[in-house]
């Protein structure tokens, strides 16, 4: 229904060869059109954002963007953003990444962003599994469940991504699915807004692997299973521990005041100068 | 600490390359601590906010050679400092450095290896990983400074190389050279040259940010400039979007091997030292060149002339020269602080009829000038 996505002549790229990468499904599409609306909203011009993305599904997602792109290392995304916005604080980075980037190989950096807080919003697609070289088990594979590489069921247990950034420091986290798209754009929106290291995690389906190598149906039905598997955070408060139990909790988690990075290091370069303090 | 123009003073290697970085205009540290290049850090914490540059130490070397390229993506100057450990993580870093065509400096202060090896203490083990210690096929430039002064000058000319070529350029000190002092005469700050990077003309719509040129350097736009682009660490057309067409993918590796290939003449560097009238000549480099001097001194003294042959690029390597001034001697001593690393250029590069002797070591110890001169009273 191309009337209800007038956005595409504005912000994917004329020149970029179509069709993307992903798989028929996939619900990294909905997140970069989550990403696209809730940037529309806030009015911002395409020269002042900055989408940075590692390796992985989810970080191909750049290039069909129109804004300032950069497709980085495996994991890396966030030591890239981190100089770009220290470089230049104008720039409004958002940095794209899967759960394997973000959190396996990409963990030392995501933990420091947070605990730095500096201005970058991470939006974290979390199908569960690594999807582009096949579908091996990632940091959010659940216990027992089986991939590529846990042909016997997963024996590690799982991050909870949102709580461990909750912990390293990010000032502001909330969680989304793809099927609930309006919350999502949202909920991408206010991590936008906020000043700090804001944090969404978008719960995708990956049917061509996680999804078949679990029996959890085709894409439809594991669109299904987001709408009927999770609760937002208003219905969360109402229930019991074992009813919440397998349950996708979905909203803002967390929302707190803390200095930004960036700013405090403008401020300590205007103080150093202003006084011709000589640092020991 | 501003840059001494035109004095004189007593300098630390790691202090003249920091100064060097200040002269150069660098704007963007990212670094981790790493004995024996963590004064280049301290310094440049100091320094940096005082310009309204930054200084940011990172979680680990993988973070800091990405934040530094990030912030040369977004216009600064940018450079980190490392030593062998260090550098093995940065290499992927380094690989996409090359590919995606961005300018910074890496200092690696040589100890060693391999592994934590010997921490404080001197080697050359790092020149091979420095040409190749990234995947794939890629273009290297690496200089090597053998005094305080030159610790200034080669990192004016590694920033001023970088951004003229679009690419990383390694400053390849080593320990000896890094925690040496020694008197320096600065130049002049009118005598110095800072170049900094082209930046495109083109209509913004126009723009590509690896549009092939003459030299095989595209003019490069920053982030936040309004020209708006991709940058991917895939193989890429003109655009920047990631291409698997042949045609595409071989113009791209043969546009990043002649951006330096087809340049030679503004990237080797050589000094010597009475090679032309010596039927011997000592091939050194780095702080091994000092030694390399005393032993010309000494042999002298005992009526044996021998020429000092000194790459100061060690990559690209002056093949060139090496041919034309080192095929016909008789012998080429290759004192190196490794169990071998750029004799086999030399040998390369030579005749069978030149004897090639290496003197090495590997026990963190300076090559001494009698080892040398004992080599060379063996042939003589």
């Amino acid at each position: 229904m191309p009337a209800e996505f007038p956005y595409e002549h504005k912000y994917l790229r004329a020149k970029k060869k179509f069709p993307h990468v992903w798989c028929p499904g996939c619900g990294i599409g909905i997140v970069m059109g989550s990403i696209i609306r809730a940037v529309d909203s806030l009015g911002w011009s395409k020269n002042e954002v900055m989408v940075v993305s590692g390796i992985g599904c989810t970080s191909r997602m750049p290039v069909y963007l129109d804004f300032n792109t950069l497709h980085t290392m495996h994991g890396r995304a966030l030591a890239f953003a981190t100089g770009i916005k220290l470089a230049n604080p104008e720039l409004r980075i958002i940095a794209v990444m899967g759960d394997g980037d973000a959190l396996a190989i990409g963990g030392n950096h995501i933990i420091h962003s947070a605990r730095r807080n500096i201005d970058i919003t991470a939006v974290i697609v979390n199908n569960y599994n690594y999807g582009m070289t096949g579908g091996q088990h990632s940091p959010t594979t659940p216990l027992e469940k089986i991939t590529k590489t846990s042909p016997y069921g997963m024996v590690e247990p799982e991050f909870d991504i949102c709580e461990l950034l909750k912990a390293a420091g990010s000032v502001f986290v909330a969680r989304g699915t793809v099927y609930h798209v309006i919350e999502l754009d949202g909920l991408i929106r206010k991590a936008l807004e906020k000043k700090g290291f804001s944090v969404v995690e978008a719960i995708s389906p990956c049917p061509t692997n996680y999804g078949r190598d679990n029996r959890l149906g085709d894409a439809v039905r594991m669109m299904e299973s987001l709408r009927d598997d999770s609760v937002n955070v208003a219905q969360a408060a109402r229930m019991k521990p074992e009813e919440l139990a397998g349950k996708i909790v979905r909203g803002v988690l967390a929302d707190r005041e803390a200095p930004e990075y960036t700013d405090l290091y403008l401020e300590l370069c205007r103080r150093v100068r202003s006084s011709g303090e000589v640092g020991e | 600490m501003t840059v001494p123009w035109g004095e004189t003073r007593l300098v630390q290697g790691n202090e003249a390359v920091a100064l060097g970085a200040l002269a150069s205009g660098v704007r963007f540290f990212g670094g981790y601590p790493i004995t024996p290049s963590t004064e280049i850090a301290e310094i440049l914490a100091r320094e940096l906010p005082r310009l309204g540059g930054v200084f940011i130490q990172m979680e680990d070397e993988i973070a800091s050679i990405s934040a530094v390229m990030g912030a040369s993506l977004a216009g600064a100057k940018s450079m980190t400092a490392t030593s062998g450990p260090g550098f093995s993580l940065m290499q992927e870093g380094l690989g996409f450095g090359c590919i995606a065509e961005i300018p910074f400096v890496l200092v690696d202060v040589m100890r060693a290896g391999p592994s934590t090896g010997l921490p404080t203490q001197v080697s050359q083990g790092d020149v091979m990983q420095a040409r190749w210690g990234t995947h794939g096929d890629h273009p290297a430039v690496v200089l090597a400074p053998a005094t305080v002064r030159e610790c200034f000058d080669l990192t004016i000319r590694a920033f001023n190389l970088s951004e003229t070529f679009r690419t990383p350029v390694i400053l390849l000190s080593d320990e000896v050279i890094g925690h040496m002092r020694e008197r320096v005469t600065f130049p002049r700050r009118e005598e110095v040259e800072v170049i900094e990077r082209p930046v495109p003309e083109t209509p913004k719509e126009w723009y590509e940010h690896y549009h092939p040129t003459a030299s095989n350097v595209s003019p490069m736009a920053c982030y936040g400039s309004g020209y708006r682009f991709h940058v991917t660490g895939l193989t890429h057309d003109r655009q920047g979007f990631p291409t698997r067409r042949r045609d595409e993918v071989n113009e791209m590796m043969e546009r990043l091997k002649h951006k330096v290939a087809r340049r030679l003449d503004e990237l080797v560097e050589v000094k010597m030292h009475d090679v032309e009238h010596s039927r011997v000549v000592i091939f050194a480099y780095g702080s091994v060149v000092r030694s390399a001097k005393a032993a010309q001194v000494m042999l002298e003294k005992k009526h044996r002339r021998v020429g000092v042959f000194r790459p100061v690029t060690l990559w690209p390597f002056p093949d060139r020269e090496v041919k034309q001034h080192l095929d016909e001697k008789d012998v080429i001593i290759v004192p190196e602080l490794n169990q071998g690393q750029l004799i086999h250029e030399v040998e390369r590069l030579t005749s069978d009829t030149v004897r090639v002797i290496p003197v090495q070591r590997v026990d963190g110890y300076e090559i001494t000038p009698d080892e040398i001169v004992a080599a060379a009273m063996e042939v003589m």
